[in-house]
Parts: structure tokens; sequence; C-alpha cells
């Protein structure tokens, strides 16, 4: 297939961006999307042009680097897939692509597609951990936890912090993402002692990121690759009130 | 110069790493302030080293190329982690999974080191739990267990088929604790250009930072190196897209030899490459081999109209499909270890009999347990698999057959290491798949999340610190530093050389060429002039690189052709080493098969009188390799011939 594909460049965090349009032919349908901007780049690098920027790495969708907002949707057009994942079958001959980068505030552009996500490890920082040093932990099914919760917890766990939620918010808001983290220890025993610290600094530390707050509008859902749940949403609230109140 | 000593502890084999512990030297809590640790990548070794030696009181600075250390490669684990918990009270004990996994690895692994592992199996589990990590449990609350190739009981834990994933946020999770309470720094975004010696000791490290492209100068009184393997060698691989060789390379250049190199895993079920743009390949989990069958035509016909699209594998009749693992292997059938799977797919590829669009593909069909079982069963099976295939591929496999071919997947040769973990460089640390240590010429399934939390959690805090008890008089030392202006300096003369070629083809186009080289002639099976040839074509591609290589862009600015550039200048060489390791082998064994020493059945014939040893290569120069034997010696289990039929 022939495409046209619109592609924000930036040369750093200080310039300023534009698109530049670049037209590419005969791409197979069972391209992958990342597949298709390598063939880009070595078209360009022939060109003596500088190849486009993009963060990816593991190419099988659970690493969480890759991050391109193509036609306005964070991961592109298919659903539950990071963009690794996506296949050029999705698009049709003769189709203009639109390629962004995140855009976020707390995520700055580095270059061109590539934008700097350290905000999401500095929220886990202020405390998505059980406080326990390595060795001297207790036999591991001392522990007990019921196969539901445990199923709850998982599907939480399950992000991988690409920050497609963050992207697809209005408001940029990195509800999903905290509340993931946030429900994984809720829903377990281990992360009860530090419960209420947990939620009320990594709350607080989102905030003074600059992520914006949850109007309930679920696009962070919706968008999700993993498909984590709104639910977490809901649950961290609770966390936080019960944290605050009691 | 150094030393091929293994400094195995004396003693019984079950209380060698008891008796190591209650024997090491401390450092006490003011002197572990004062003394400076670099951790190089932040998998599940390297994570759990930094946290559990900033939770020590070291200092810690760790580095990882990519944006956060969530992301290293260690996330993409499937399947699950071996653990001696023996908690289905199925026979399962600490000298099973020691005996397996010496088995596994065909009889070239190191005893003690391989006993260590298997006792500290049990903790790894106990500490991922205390962290939150949600593994699948039972109704009752318990954690629930399944069965793995190689092992006749339950000992894998998992999560979901995400067991990686979960297990490097835990780890993760611990090293963020760590950055947080000020005792381990983090340098994401950087990349180890080079180790730094000082009078025969590692002492820091050359780093690039990606994003400005400066190099930076690091100390520590000790690196460790936890930088994973190097299968992206083959180009294409189930490895991500940036692991690479260099740390090990850099280091194997300044004295840390590099052990069985020629010893690399290669999954048989794996989706096909489906084109020269593919870069790289995606795994299919090893259990879908319960309920498919694996076959291609009996007539070449066939296959040749299956890889034009004239013939539908539904449409070729059961008279005329040949179940090759269930001819070739009636014993075991289709669950062959994953060497013996993936000799059989390319052979009978090679035979004119592939199918797909390339012809390097043969089916594995659900038909007849669907038929047998239902759907539904599979479905409850296998679901998330058929949805990931039928997402890369657009091909219902409910319906069609899969298609599947091998990929490079793991390395079990790395930087060699004694019992404490330490290279021939003193005060260097390799952990992890960096390292040989473990898993000999094969490794089972779920071993790879064991020995990567082993040696990060429960073996290198005890070795550093051991080491580090000899080195609390030495100060913190500056960085300007002769040895380290002069690796700096060459460190830039190197980039600067890559720049300057100017050439005429692209990092990826060397890349590829050579994945095409190791991949036919150093890939599944070997020979000696396919070795040789192997040399010849490799030093040839690795010239021209040198001359025609094209790096668009500057040096001090982000750079990611340069940054590609250098890992292939690497990949170019170790490829030389792999082949003449393979070359020197005069055995099969394991992933490592040698077409002139087979069975009369086409299986593995090793050579124990000759080759029972760890192959310790020594850089010389650029293709000068010296050989260094470590004789393995068994004294607890009998050395036997593996079979499967």
């Amino acid at each position: 297939m022939d495409l046209t594909l619109k592609i924000w460049r930036q040369k750093d965090a200080k310039s300023t961006g534009k698109f530049v349009t670049y037209s590419l032919k005969n791409i197979s349908p069972s391209c992958s999307f990342l597949e298709m901007l390598d063939i880009l780049n070595e078209q360009l690098i022939n060109k003596n042009e500088e190849p486009v920027v993009f963060d990816h790495d593991c190419r099988e969708g659970i690493c969480g680097m890759c991050s391109l907002y193509i036609n306005g949707r964070p991961h592109g057009p298919d659903d539950a897939v990071t963009v690794c994942q996506l296949h050029m079958r999705k698009f049709k001959d003769g189709d203009t692509i639109v390629i962004e980068p995140w855009r976020a505030k707390p995520f700055p552009v580095i270059r061109d597609l590539m934008v700097d996500r350290s905000a999401f490890d500095k929220i886990i920082q202020e405390g998505g951990y059980v406080s326990v040093n390595t060795g001297g932990a207790a036999e591991a099914n001392n522990i007990l936890v019921g196969k539901e919760n445990s199923e709850l917890a998982m599907d939480a766990a399950a992000c991988i912090g690409c920050g497609a939620c963050v992207a697809a918010c209005k408001n940029a808001s990195a509800m999903l993402f905290v509340s993931a983290k946030v429900s994984q220890f809720a829903l377990l025993p281990q992360g009860q002692v530090e419960a209420k610290q947990r939620v009320k600094k990594m709350v607080k530390m989102m905030d003074e990121l600059g992520f914006g707050n949850c109007t309930n509008t679920y696009a962070c859902e919706a968008e999700c690759p993993k498909l984590i749940s709104r639910s977490n949403i809901a649950r961290m609230n609770r966390e936080f009130m019960c944290a605050k109140v009691i | 110069m150094a030393e091929l000593n293994p400094k195995i502890p004396k003693g019984p084999l079950t209380s060698k790493w008891t008796h190591y512990k209650d024997h090491q030297n401390l450092v006490n809590p003011s002197n572990k302030r004062k003394l400076d640790i670099i951790v190089v990548g932040t998998g599940l070794a390297g994570s759990a080293a930094a946290a559990s030696l900033g939770e020590m009181g070291f200092n810690v600075k760790i580095f990882c190329y990519q944006d956060s250390p969530r992301r290293a490669h260690s996330i993409a684990a499937q399947g699950g982690i071996n653990a001696a918990k023996n908690y289905p009270n199925d026979g399962d004990s600490v000298y099973r999974l020691f005996y397996d996994t010496i088995k596994g690895g065909d009889y070239r692994a190191r005893e003690a080191n391989v006993y260590r592992l298997a006792e500290v199996s049990n903790a790894i589990i106990d500490q991922c739990v205390a962290q939150g990590v949600p593994f699948a449990r039972e109704y009752g609350g318990s954690l629930e267990n399944r069965s793995f190739g190689g092992a006749q009981v339950s000992r894998t834990f998992f999560a979901r088929g995400q067991t990686g994933q979960q297990l490097l946020l835990g780890s993760y999770s611990a090293l963020s604790r760590q950055i947080k309470l000020g005792t381990v720094k983090l340098y994401d975004r950087h990349e180890m250009m080079d180790v730094v010696i000082v009078d025969g000791k590692a002492r820091g490290i050359i780093a690039r930072d990606l994003i400005t492209g400066k190099l930076e100068r690091h100390f520590g009184h000790a690196v460790v190196v936890a930088t994973g393997g190097y299968g992206n060698v083959f180009y294409l691989s189930t490895n991500a897209m940036g692991s690479n060789t260099s740390s090990i390379w850099q280091i194997f250049k300044k004295g840390a030899w590099l052990a069985n190199p020629c010893f690399t895993q290669i999954h048989p079920t794996c989706i096909p490459v489906h084109g020269d743009f593919q870069s790289k390949l995606t795994l299919m989990s090893e259990s879908l081999r319960n309920d498919g069958r694996i076959w291609v035509p009996k007539r070449k016909e066939d296959a040749e109209a299956h890889r034009n699209g004239k013939l539908k594998a539904n449409d070729i009749a059961e008279e005329n499909r040949d179940y090759f693992l269930e001819r070739r292997y009636p014993a075991f059938g289709n669950l062959v270890p994953r060497d013996v799977a993936s000799r059989a797919a390319k052979e009978r590829c090679d035979a004119g009999f592939g199918v797909g669009e390339t012809g390097l593909a043969v089916f594995l069909d659900f038909k007849e347990s669907i038929g047998r079982l239902g759907k539904n069963v599979i479905e409850d099976r296998y679901g998330n698999l058929f949805q990931m295939y039928e997402k890369i591929v657009d091909e219902n496999p409910y319906v069609n057959p899969m298609m599947i071919y091998p990929a490079a997947h793991y390395t079990m040769g790395g930087t060699w290491v004694d019992y404490e973990l330490q290279t021939t460089v003193t005060g260097l640390f390799a952990a992890g798949e960096a390292n040989f240590s473990d898993h000999g010429a094969n490794r089972l399934g779920a071993s790879a999340l064991m020995q990567g939390l082993a040696d990060g959690y429960f073996v290198l805090p005890y070795t550093v610190q051991n080491y580090l008890s000899g080195e609390i008089r030495v100060a913190r030392m500056s960085t300007d530093k002769v040895e380290f202006a002069e690796a700096e300096k060459a460190v830039q003369t190197r980039l600067e050389k890559l720049m300057a070629i100017k050439g005429t083809r692209s990092v990826d186009y060397f890349h590829k060429e050579l994945g095409k080289i190791m991949w036919e002639y150093v890939g599944m099976a070997r020979n000696e002039a396919g070795l040789k040839k192997a040399i010849e074509l490799i030093r040839k591609l690795r010239a021209e690189f040198w001359k025609d290589v094209k790096i668009p862009g500057t040096l001090l600015e982000l750079n990611v052709e340069l940054e590609k550039a250098n890992r292939v200048a690497d990949f170019l060489e170790l490829g030389e080493l792999m082949a003449n390791d393979a070359l020197n082998r005069n055995e099969s064994c394991g992933g490592h098969f040698r077409e002139e020493y087979q069975t009369e059945e086409g299986e593995c014939k090793r050579n124990d009188d000759e080759y029972k040893y760890v192959a310790a290569w020594e850089y010389k120069g650029d293709g000068d390799f010296l050989l260094h034997k470590e004789p393995l010696v068994y004294e607890e289990i009998e050395v036997k011939q593996r079979v499967y039929k």
C-alpha cells in the first residue's frame, strides 16, 4: 500500500516543532507500524536526512516504551494493543496517517516522537512498593490471598506504564496509571500496612508533577492497551478519602 | 595474568553456600556508606542487586539505556519461575531442581553454582510474595504451580502469561524505594561505553548520556554488569531491539574472559519471519505443544502450492501430512525438548517441505485437540496466545493451523565468572543472562527468571560485600585520574571513527547481513566447513562495516543510528568468537549441535572425554582469541546421555 505520513518533527525540547509530510510506497499489510517507520527511516538515511526518533524496545507489547499518537489516538486505531503490535493491515492504501508524540505537559518532548516519562518513575518512587528489604521474608504460603482479589490485583498490575492514559485524557490526568498501582496493593494483604501513606504520597506527587484532574470521561480506559479498568480509579478515590478522613 | 580459578568453597555440595556465608568478610555500616558500587542494567539481576546493595547501606549507581528501569527485557518473559517449594507434594526438592538443571544443561554447568541456585530458589518466591507480586493462587489462597519442560514435578510459579513483567515490577519497586531513600542513584537513557581499570581492579565506567551524547566518568569501588544476553547477534530474535552485547564485549576486551559463547538457545515455537522488513520475532509459549500437532505436507508439490497461496492447510488430506516429530520421536512426540524440536523443523524446511510465504514455517495444528476436547477447553488453556497470534498474523488459529518456526531466544554463554560471580577482572562482577554460570549448554524453561533474581537478591549482596571488605581503605577516586581520562579518550576516538566513515549503507543493513550469516552457519546446526566460512564472511563484513557504514547526525546529540552502530560493531566481533567456539567444540551438546557429531538417530553426541569443560576465551586482539579450559568436575551427579526416545 502507498501512504502519506504527517510526522511531528522537533529537534529537541527547546526547539519549535512542526509536521513534515512524507510519502511511502509499497508497504506490506503484514508489516507492523514500527517496521513501517523503520522503512521510512532507512529511506531517510539513504537520502542523507535525519531519521525520525521514536521510543520502542521489546516490540511485543509488554515493555511500554512505544508511545505514538496516531490519527488522534494513543497507540493508533486498533484496540487493546501497543503501537508495536499494530499492523498496517488496519490502514488502507492511500491513507494519510498523522503521527504525534504523547501530548502532556508532564511528558516533555525530547525529540520528534520521543517524550520524557520519568514523571511516572517519580510517582512510583513515592510509594508504589511494599517496604520490605531483601532477605528475611516469611514463608510465601503464610500469606494467603483469595483468588478473586489476587486476580483483581493482577488485572491492575498488568499496567505497562506507557502513558497512553495520560495522552488520551483531555486533562492529561494520570489517574488510571496511579490507581492501577494503588489498587494492586490495596487488594493484597502485603499492601495494607502502608496503604494510607502510599495513596496520599502518590497522589500528592501526581499533582505536583502537573498531571491534570480526572473528570470521569474514561478516555484513559478506552485507550489503555492493557485494558486497565476505570474501577481502579474508584478504588483509589475510596482509598484516598479513607486515608484523609480516618 | 588472570587465573581461571572458580573458587568453589570446600566441603560437601549441600553446605558450600552456607559455609561461604558463614565465613565471608563483612563491612560495617559506617564503612558501607563510603563504598560505591556501579550496576549496569536494570533487569531482574541488575535491579535486584542494586536494590539489595542499597538496602545494605552501600552507595549504588544504576544505569540503563531505556527511559525507565521498568523497561528491561526481563519484562517479556512469559511462562514462570521455578522453585523447589514442593507445594504440590509431588516429590520435589532442592536436589531434584539441581539435578534437573544440570541434566537439562547437558552436563556442561558447574555443580556448585547450580546447587546454590536451587538452594536459594525458595527464598526468591518468599521475597517476591512479600513485595506484593500477584502470583497465581488456588481457591484456598495458597500459591498455584504448573509444570514446565524438563521436569516431572510442578514447580513453576507464574503470574498469568506475564511472570517476567510482574517479577521485574517487583524488583523495580524495590529499586524505586531505594532511589527515593537516596541509596541508589538512577541514570536512565545512559549506555555503558567501557569499564575503567585502575591497578588491575575495576573502578568505574565510561557512560554516554544518550540525550546529550556527552561522555561521563563514573567511579565505583566495584562494578556489576547485568546487561543480559547477546541473542541479537542473529538480528532476528525474541530479544528487545536494544538488547546488545556491548558491555560484556567491552569488559572482554579489558580482560574479563567470555565463556561458552556458542551455547545459544533456539526456541521452536515462534511466529515465522514474514518479510525482509521484519525487525523481531515473537515467541509463542511452548505450552502450546501440549495440545498442538506439528506437521508439514508429505508431498513437495503441496508445500510449494501452499507457499504460492494456491493451497490451504485444511485442504491437505490427512494421508498427505507428515507429523514429523511424532514420526521421528514416537515416545515424546510433539513434546521433545526445545533444541530437538527446532532442529527437526529446520530439517524439513531445508528439505523443501516448509510452508507459508517464505517456506520457513511448519504447521502447529489444534484441529484434533479441538475435536477431542472442544473449542472451549482450548480457549481456556491458550486463549490469550491465540489472540496474540491472530493480532500479528491475521489468521484465526481455531480454524487454520498456526504457522511457527524456531527463533534465537536466549544465550547460555556469557562472561566467565567464579563462584562469587566475579569475572577474571578483580572487582568486576557479571550477573543474570550476562554471565555463563548456571545453564550449561541448554536452559530449561522458567529458569532464567530464577537465575536473574538469585544472582541479584541472594548471591551478589554476599559476594560483593565480601570483596568490598578488602577495599575499605580505598578512598573514592577522582575521575580526573589518568585511567579515566584514557578510557574516555578511547571511547571518544572510537565514536569519532564511526562518525567519520560516512559510507553508503545503513547500520541495519550490516546487522541484517550479520544475522543471515549467524543464522545460516552458527545457528541450529553447525559444521566445520560452515563455521570456517562464517568466520571468513564475518571478517569481510566487519571490514566493510568500518569502511562503508553511514551514520547521520553528530556525536553530541541524541543519535539513535550511532547507538546502533556502536552495538553492531561489537556484534560483528562477537559473531566471530561464537563461530570459533563452535568450531573448537567437536561434540554436540544441548543447544550446540555439530552435524558431524550425532548418533544414528540424529541426536546430540557429547564427547565427555575431551570436552567436559567450560571454554573461556581471552581477548588477544582483533579476531585473536585464546582458549582457556575450566574442567567440569561432577562429584554429586553421574554424567549420562540424555535420551528422549
